[in-house]
């Protein structure tokens, strides 16, 4: 086992989800609770990631992170390093390729609060920060659970956006599901059960705690 | 003083009334569907002008403006002091009743003073509402009636200049609900809240003895003392009495 590509795996999906549900609460708030008609077409954005191939968002974003455009010469000189092939990098193409895991189980939990609950607390003098803060997050606990199940699953999972915008640099870029890769290519087809069989278990595992919270003796979502 | 101008659609439903309610306490009349509902709304702030349907809406409290859509003004619900209470309580479930109550004073209460005071004006408010034995009570555990009495006091918690009233105690009997009014009718006459009521139910609209509009398909068919207004309903009352 690759010890320290499981631990980059992991340490890519905890700051992945991280910054997911610091900017997917907010963004399925909007959503939810926006009027402007341009609502539409940020939905159908957040939404992109979902039917994109995964090496194309990573070849657009290793063009757009690289020395070949002004935004990519920017951040380079921000920084002091590219951010393709970098740990960093990895962090920004798994946020956007795993976006839309996080957003659309908050979209519908919210948009399943009732109406009448969300006029009331707008009655009472709540703006849209304690109208997110302290009705629709706690009412929609499970959907924003199920978010962040599922976007650190996606994020543990990706291949395509990995390989493109990372590489594989062992202990910045390389994730498990290149090493499984790595040791098919090499015909190791022991080791690459054993990673494959980890992949498949943490995924199983997690989905069956969400599913099993969801269930009628794990609490109605009030 | 309330002063109201609303022509407004939703649907095919058209909703054109344009008045003053002079008293402290106006009674909305009229049966369901004559837009009773769409009209506290408009006057609560929830229903923005869409720019699909074109609407005009003039809302003005003791001479403040608090919409005004062909200037574009439109105060956000929060901000009209302005307290609504609706057919459906919408009790915050995740919250405690003490903390449903209190929830709007944390925004008024901009010197973020003790929660001893918070506490006292919750408390206060319960005894309002003759609910003081419900204190540590989960709102799943609430009846309809009890439930209302829960929306009524937090509606009245911030101290609002104007109290909308959407049938607010059909889920209480007769003598509760008469009870309730009476108390509230004298509290709100002391601190000198302006209240609107709608009710399709005639002994309700009776009971307030206030000034009473009454409203018939989107439209205003009559405003003034409950006794004019109501006289075909009373002689209705009565003779199905006799």
């Amino acid at each position: 086992m690759d010890w320290q590509a499981l631990a980059l795996t992991l340490k890519l999906a905890t700051v992945t989800t991280a910054i997911l549900l610091a900017v997917a609460v907010p963004l399925a708030a909007l959503l939810v609770l926006g009027r402007s008609r341009w609502l539409a077409a940020l939905e159908a954005l957040a939404a992109l990631p979902l039917v994109l191939p995964p090496t194309v968002l990573g070849f657009f974003l290793l063009v757009l992170l690289g020395p070949r455009t002004a935004f990519g010469r920017g951040i380079t000189s921000l920084l002091g390093h590219p951010l393709a092939f970098s740990f960093s990098g990895l962090v920004v193409g798994s946020v956007i390729y795993s976006l839309p895991f996080a957003v659309q189980p908050l979209v519908a939990g919210f948009a399943a609060v009732e109406p009448a609950l969300v006029d009331a607390a707008r009655l009472l003098g709540a703006g849209p920060a304690r109208l997110v803060l302290s009705l629709l997050v706690p009412l929609a606990r499970r959907s924003l659970i199920a978010g962040a199940v599922l976007s650190f699953l996606h994020t543990m999972g990706e291949f395509g956006v990995v390989l493109m915008l990372g590489g594989d640099i062992p202990g910045a870029t390389r994730t498990l599901s290149i090493v499984l890769y790595n040791q098919v290519e090499n015909f190791d087809y022991a080791a690459a059960n054993r990673t494959a069989a980890l992949l498949l278990g943490l995924s199983a595992v997690a989905l069956a705690a969400i599913y099993l919270s969801g269930s009628p003796r794990g609490g109605r979502r009030a | 003083m309330l002063e109201l101008a609303l022509d407004a659609r939703r649907g095919s439903f058209h909703l054109r009334v344009e008045c003053r309610f002079a008293s402290e306490w106006t009674v909305i009349f009229g049966p369901s569907g004559a837009g009773k509902s769409t009209l506290l709304r408009l006057l609560a702030g929830l229903d923005l002008p869409e720019h699909s349907s074109p609407q005009s809406v003039r809302v003005a409290l003791d001479g403040k403006l608090l919409t005004d859509s062909a200037h574009g003004l439109w105060l956000k619900p929060g901000r009209r002091q302005t307290s609504m209470v609706a057919q459906q309580s919408a009790i915050f479930p995740h919250m405690s009743i003490e903390a449903n109550i209190a929830y709007g004073l944390n925004h008024i209460d901009r010197l973020r003073r003790s929660s001893r005071v918070h506490n006292s004006r919750v408390q206060e408010m319960l005894e309002l509402v003759n609910a003081t034995e419900l204190i540590g009570r989960r709102p799943q555990h609430l009846s309809g009636g009890e439930a209302q009495r829960i929306a009524l006091a937090r509606a009245l918690a911030p101290q609002p200049r104007l109290l909308l009233l959407d049938e607010p105690f059909s889920a209480l009997d007769g003598v509760a609900s008469d009870a309730l009014l009476l108390r509230l009718q004298a509290w709100t006459t002391e601190h000198r809240v302006q209240t609107v009521l709608a009710t399709h139910d005639a002994t309700d609209a009776l009971a307030s003895a206030a000034e009473v509009a009454l409203l018939h398909e989107g439209r205003l068919a009559a405003l003034g003392p409950a006794a004019d207004v109501l006289s075909a309903e009373r002689q209705r009352l009565i003779d199905r009495l006799g």
